[in-house]
């Protein structure tokens, strides 16, 4: 496969949700926006997970600083968010640096990596919901606007605007992911994934490679925290900061297909659909707890029958219908 | 003096309890190299066990444990056999995910049969208190203490002195070995997943008693195991009886001297030290690392 090819693609749909906002009732652009979320962080995750194989349990700390940093600099002292944002994004990074270079210093790998991010992002979530500075477990939440400040400078406000933000950023993880793992960077990082010692022999600098990939997904998911804070207007520890976040990060790209750059978009424009399937059915009905189970199930279906992923399987049954010779199409994008 | 004494006892008896759950996730790893992440909510299971044995037939949460372990065990077991023995060679991603899914349709399950009605044991043995010396205990935590304790003897007898306990610490030193050697090693792994969330099952029983069951409680008993498990040392069962105790004691200490719900703070702040110290955990041996 070519490169015009996974280019017109991303051409035409960016054409196509750039002008979906005439034809679609602001329902479907509230999803599409919770969806290019989820498209975001899925995104930063492979990046470690999928492409460099660092399990994190825990870029939900990610999320939760980048939103915090965000918040509270606006909501204290009327910083606008183009500098609260990449503050945030500044201290992600840190953050990710941080936890890598301890982490790898020491060799904590694989299980205990994932523990270790765990502990991390549970250690701050019960930091913030101890630290008044913060709000505590009571929150932050964003003064509204007056009306002779600007929306676009303050980046608050209607649902239009957050789901423009939410596609660009979505377009930008996406392609500089796809610039990051289809060039040197990329080939580091995959041969880190299939064998680090092998790696590391051919002159890999496999540590800082590796920190290097935990601070940029850092960087990323700290910036799509931001713009959630402002989108939701009120920021908690539990919901920014808890292990629920973190699982729901990683869920996308699993069921989407770990490793390659469609599968964090394919798993978001399913899980999320499915999500607000479950929520809408199990409030119809009047049975609480229906939306979970259904979730579970869900999950639990992909993981079983398509354990790596919708995409590959998708993308597998496309290429043998074309070169039946050929099993892979060979690119990842 | 005295005040710190108490708490240091109460930490303990709680310890025992942590030491319990965190035996199940220790155990499914040690042998498996499996991690429950559904762990907590197996706990919780064993909790509404406890609060509906009190509630319709009156018997305590001591007299339910049995029960709770049974079912916990069945359910491990048919769970293993079925579909988590297909997981086992699968990278540890995947395997998170399987048991996250498990965690949601439990959880999901307790909501619809339920409700997020938080329930609670009410009987006399909550105001009875047990003396030694100068200390003063209450009743329900010594009681779950000494059924975890007899629970952990039993354990102890059944891998070191039974043929399928033998098979089972084959199973965790070799796998391949142990199938050299005849073992039916599916069924050994649906026996281990049995008793490691029987162990979770017990516990849950036993802590009902002491706290309102609700069907979001279960991350903070999976978190809590982890804890336990990896300052101890994944797959080492001494490791989890000593990282539970010390986790207690933290937890008790911390509740007392900064802030009752900062204690787990310092849980995690005590976790972060062991694994960059430690990386294995106290009890882990170096190869056990992965």
């Amino acid at each position: 496969m070519t490169r015009t090819l996974p280019l017109a693609a991303s051409a035409a749909a960016l054409l196509v949700f750039g002008f979906a906002p005439l034809a679609l009732s602001p329902y479907w652009l509230s999803l599409l926006t919770i969806i290019f979320f989820y498209v975001c962080v899925g995104q930063a995750w492979n990046l470690m997970m999928g492409y460099t194989g660092i399990l994190s349990l825990g870029n939900s700390l990610f999320l939760g600083l980048g939103g915090y940093v965000t918040a509270v600099l606006a909501s204290r002292y009327g910083v606008v968010p183009w500098i609260g944002l990449p503050l945030g994004a500044l201290v992600g990074a840190a953050m990710g640096v941080v936890i890598a270079w301890l982490g790898f210093r020491f060799s904590v790998r694989g299980v205990y990596f994932a523990l270790l991010t765990i502990a991390f992002a549970e250690f701050f979530r019960l930091l913030f919901d101890n630290w008044d500075y913060v709000g505590g477990a009571g929150g932050v939440f964003l003064p509204s606007l007056g009306p002779d400040e600007s929306i676009l400078l303050h980046l608050r406000g209607s649902g239009l605007l957050f789901y423009y933000a939410f596609l660009v950023l979505a377009a930008a993880v996406t392609a500089i992911s796809a610039l990051l793992v289809n060039g040197r960077h990329g080939f580091f990082w995959r041969a880190i994934r299939e064998d680090e010692e092998a790696a590391r022999a051919l002159g890999v600098r496999a540590r800082s490679m590796k920190i290097l990939v935990v601070a940029i997904s850092g960087a990323m998911t700290a910036v799509a925290g931001g713009l959630f804070g402002l989108m939701n207007g009120s920021l908690f520890p539990d919901s920014m900061l808890g292990m629920g976040m973190s699982i729901e990060i990683i869920i996308a790209p699993i069921i989407g297909g770990l490793g390659t750059l469609v599968g964090p978009i394919v798993g978001a424009f399913f899980v999320v659909p499915v999500t607000e399937i479950a929520n809408d059915v199990g409030q119809h009905v009047g049975i609480f707890g229906l939306n979970t189970f259904v979730y579970g199930v869900m999950v639990f279906l992909v993981i079983v029958f398509l354990p790596e992923g919708i995409w590959p399987r998708l993308r597998r049954l496309a290429t043998r219908r074309q070169r039946p010779d050929e099993t892979d199409g060979g690119s990842d994008a | 003096m005295d005040l710190y004494l108490q708490v240091l006892a109460g930490g303990v008896l709680n310890g025992v309890v942590y030491a319990l759950i965190a035996i199940g996730l220790t155990i499914i790893f040690g042998v498996m190299r499996l991690v429950n992440f559904a762990h907590g909510e197996m706990v919780v299971i064993g909790m509404y066990i406890g609060y509906w044995c009190f509630e319709l037939i009156g018997i305590s949460p001591l007299a339910a444990m049995p029960v709770a372990a049974l079912a916990l065990f069945a359910l491990g077991y048919v769970l293993q056999l079925t579909v988590v023995n297909a997981f086992i060679s699968r990278p540890h991603h995947v395997q998170f995910i399987l048991f996250i899914s498990f965690a949601l349709v439990i959880t999901g399950l307790h909501m619809m049969l339920f409700g997020p009605t938080p329930r609670g044991i009410f009987s006399m043995a909550s105001f009875e208190t047990f003396d030694i010396g100068p200390l003063r205990l209450d009743m329900t935590r010594v009681q779950a203490a000494a059924g975890a304790i007899v629970l952990m003897a039993l354990l102890f007898v059944f891998l070191r002195f039974t043929t399928t306990g033998q098979a089972i610490r084959a199973a965790a030193d070799s796998r391949i070995g142990a199938e050299v050697i005849g073992i039916r090693i599916n069924r050994v792994f649906a026996i281990t997943a049995g008793i490691g969330m029987a162990c979770a099952g017990a516990a849950g029983a036993l802590v009902a008693p002491m706290f309102d069951t609700h069907p979001f409680l279960a991350p903070e008993f999976t978190l809590l195991a982890f804890i336990v498990v990896i300052i101890g040392g994944l797959g080492s069962i001494p490791g989890a009886i000593a990282g539970g105790i010390l986790i207690g004691i933290v937890e008790a200490l911390a509740a007392v001297m900064i802030n009752p719900s900062m204690k787990s703070m310092f849980s995690y702040a005590l976790l972060v030290l062991v694994l960059l110290v430690r990386p294995a955990g106290l009890f882990g041996a170096a190869g056990g690392r992965r």
